[in-house]
């Protein structure tokens, strides 16, 4: 072959390549303008802060308030934190720096297996076993009556979704804390569990904090599985009982209504702008804490 | 910690078990045979064959059209790119940062297109959705593989007088591996997920003749066949969850079964 001809396939290559890695950067681009061109009519019939603090929810009227599904969302969100990073910490901690190969060998392909179910399985399962049993089971301990289709539930099946994902990253995390730092703490006659504490969870602070972030960011964004379980009440939620209806729920629920009010429309854009923004914001933060944990290690 | 470790690892039997032993008592052979008959959906006769071929359609679709974008983007930031270069670290913190978005964003966005171009809700739309919902695992999944290939490949290559894109076949015959496992773990987030195609692919009952047509898909049929308060219908679903789960499980397990056959004769 002529290396003219070589030469142009080179360079055709390196045109198409590079325009095709410019377009996908652009997507983040094109999404965020796309959500924000839908949305910008009722930004416009409303302040953004109006929007956001106000309770009333009402679309025939053309009354958009956010509230209570923000404070849904923030609801499940926080109770799949608080059950998720403590237990992911003492699992990474356990497979990284106490369990034996042959367990570790086990335990990394499970967890990375719930990874891979899907979320409507996640949420069938939620409807099969959580929900009943707080309905049953827990709720009457605490309130009169509950469903078990619940703030808590949507929280519990969130949190078994953000288990690997947190995971795994705890377990890269874990990875980058030089041997020599623990051989060293080892030696000066530390016993496991303080070098564990003092020298490997101190140097992961950084990590941790991304692995937290990114799993809020997941647990915000989880769509059908929790729609499934937390019953989708608009109101404020006074326990850990009562229905909650995160945002994602509200613009999965109601995509087909959506055509006949073009101000109805626009809001759920709105509200998937909002996600957007905020993971988009917590994604780049955490993935930029991540990069500086991988050069130096 | 060993009980934190047990918690975890149990979920996961716990939702296998709860779904095997729910979905086992629905499930038949007509369920993944035939498509809906008349009054399916108050508990006559008839499967979900329509959703199990809509889905396996969409997954491809998409997995392939995301290959033919994410591989040129891999091969350009690790190859044409200088390395560590600023349009290659903007690159992977994108793809990073898309990784992280949630399937309902996407499914809005698509909505967006679909009707800036005119277009119903189809098995397109739904394809193209679910392309940008796997681009960022995909090329996440190639550029860890290809980023990992020693230094001295390429070094021997342009030495031989190659050009890049030359060097660029020898990376990614070399990567074959690690795209077979980007395959499959696209493939099985493809077909999981609902709320991309919620919006965009739209339901019906019969299995797809072109592009243009609407389809139905495995996951929205669990969630729409759930939400009838018939119990056979609901029966119904928790057998569909049996079907997802079971393909879904298949392929990672032969996604894991492949990284680490083929990953023995590397270089």
């Amino acid at each position: 072959m002529s290396y003219k001809i070589r030469l142009l396939k080179d360079r055709l290559s390196a045109n198409i390549f590079l325009e095709l890695s410019l377009f996908s950067i652009l997507t983040v681009v094109l999404i965020g303008y796309g959500l924000y061109y839908k949305s910008s009519p009722i930004l416009q019939q409303d302040t953004l802060w109006h929007l956001l603090s106000s309770t009333e929810w009402k679309p025939f009227k053309n009354e958009f308030g956010f509230f209570s599904y923000i404070i849904g969302s923030l609801a499940v969100t926080g109770i799949a934190i608080i059950i998720a990073l403590p237990l992911s910490l003492l699992c990474a901690i356990y497979i990284a720096e106490y369990a034996p190969h042959r367990i570790r060998q086990i335990l990394v392909p499970l967890i990375d297996l719930l990874s891979g179910i899907p979320p409507v399985v996640y949420g069938v399962w939620g409807v099969l076993t959580i929900v009943p049993y707080i309905g049953d089971h827990i709720a009457p301990h605490f309130v009169d009556y509950s469903s078990g289709y619940c703030a808590l539930a949507g929280g519990i099946v969130l949190a078994v979704m953000v288990f690997p994902l947190i995971v795994s990253i705890l377990l890269e995390v874990f990875d980058t804390v030089p041997k020599e730092l623990k051989e060293a703490s080892l030696s000066l006659g530390a016993t496991e569990w303080e070098t564990t504490r003092k020298v490997v969870l101190k140097k992961s602070v950084p990590g941790i904090i991304a692995a937290t972030v990114l799993g809020i960011s997941r647990a915000i964004g989880e769509t059908l599985a929790v729609l499934m379980v937390c019953g989708n009440l608009p109101m404020i939620p006074h326990s850990l009982f009562d229905s909650v209806y995160p945002l994602p729920a509200l613009i999965a629920n109601n995509y087909g209504d959506m055509m006949s009010i073009p101000m109805y429309e626009s809001a759920l854009m709105l509200s998937a702008l909002i996600l957007f923004v905020i993971i988009f914001i917590f994604n780049a933060i955490s993935r930029l804490i991540l990069y500086r944990i991988e050069n130096r290690s | 910690m060993i009980l934190a470790t047990l918690i975890i690892a149990g979920s996961l039997l716990m939702i296998l078990y709860t779904i095997a032993s729910k979905g086992m008592q629905s499930l038949t052979w007509d369920i993944i045979s035939k498509v809906p008959e008349g009054g399916y959906y108050i508990g006559k006769g008839g499967g979900i064959l329509n959703a199990i071929i809509g889905s396996l359609y969409i997954s491809i679709g998409a997995t392939v059209l995301g290959l033919v974008i994410s591989i040129p983007v891999v091969l350009y930031v690790n190859i044409y790119a200088k390395r560590n270069s600023w349009l290659a670290n903007i690159t992977r913190l994108t793809f990073d940062v898309l990784f992280g978005i949630p399937s309902i964003v996407y499914g809005a966005f698509g909505f967006t297109i679909m009707v800036y171009f005119g277009l119903r809700a189809s098995l397109l739309a739904g394809i193209i959705t679910v392309t940008l919902l796997v681009i960022p695992i995909l090329a996440r999944a190639i550029d860890e593989v290809i980023r990992l290939a020693p230094t001295e490949l390429s070094d021997a290559t342009y030495a031989l007088g190659a050009t890049r894109w030359e060097t660029s076949l020898i990376f990614l015959r070399q990567a074959i591996p690690g795209i077979i496992t980007a395959i499959l773990l696209s493939f099985g987030r493809a077909i999981g997920d609902a709320a991309t195609v919620l919006f965009t692919a739209g339901y019906t009952d019969s299995i797809p003749t072109s592009l243009g047509q609407p389809t139905a898909t495995l996951p929205l049929a669990i969630f729409f066949q759930l939400s009838s308060p018939i119990e056979e219908v609901q029966n119904r679903a928790y057998a569909a969850a049996l079907i997802l789960t079971f393909i879904v499980l298949i392929i990672s397990l032969s996604a894991k079964y492949f990284s680490k056959k083929l990953s023995k004769h590397k270089i």
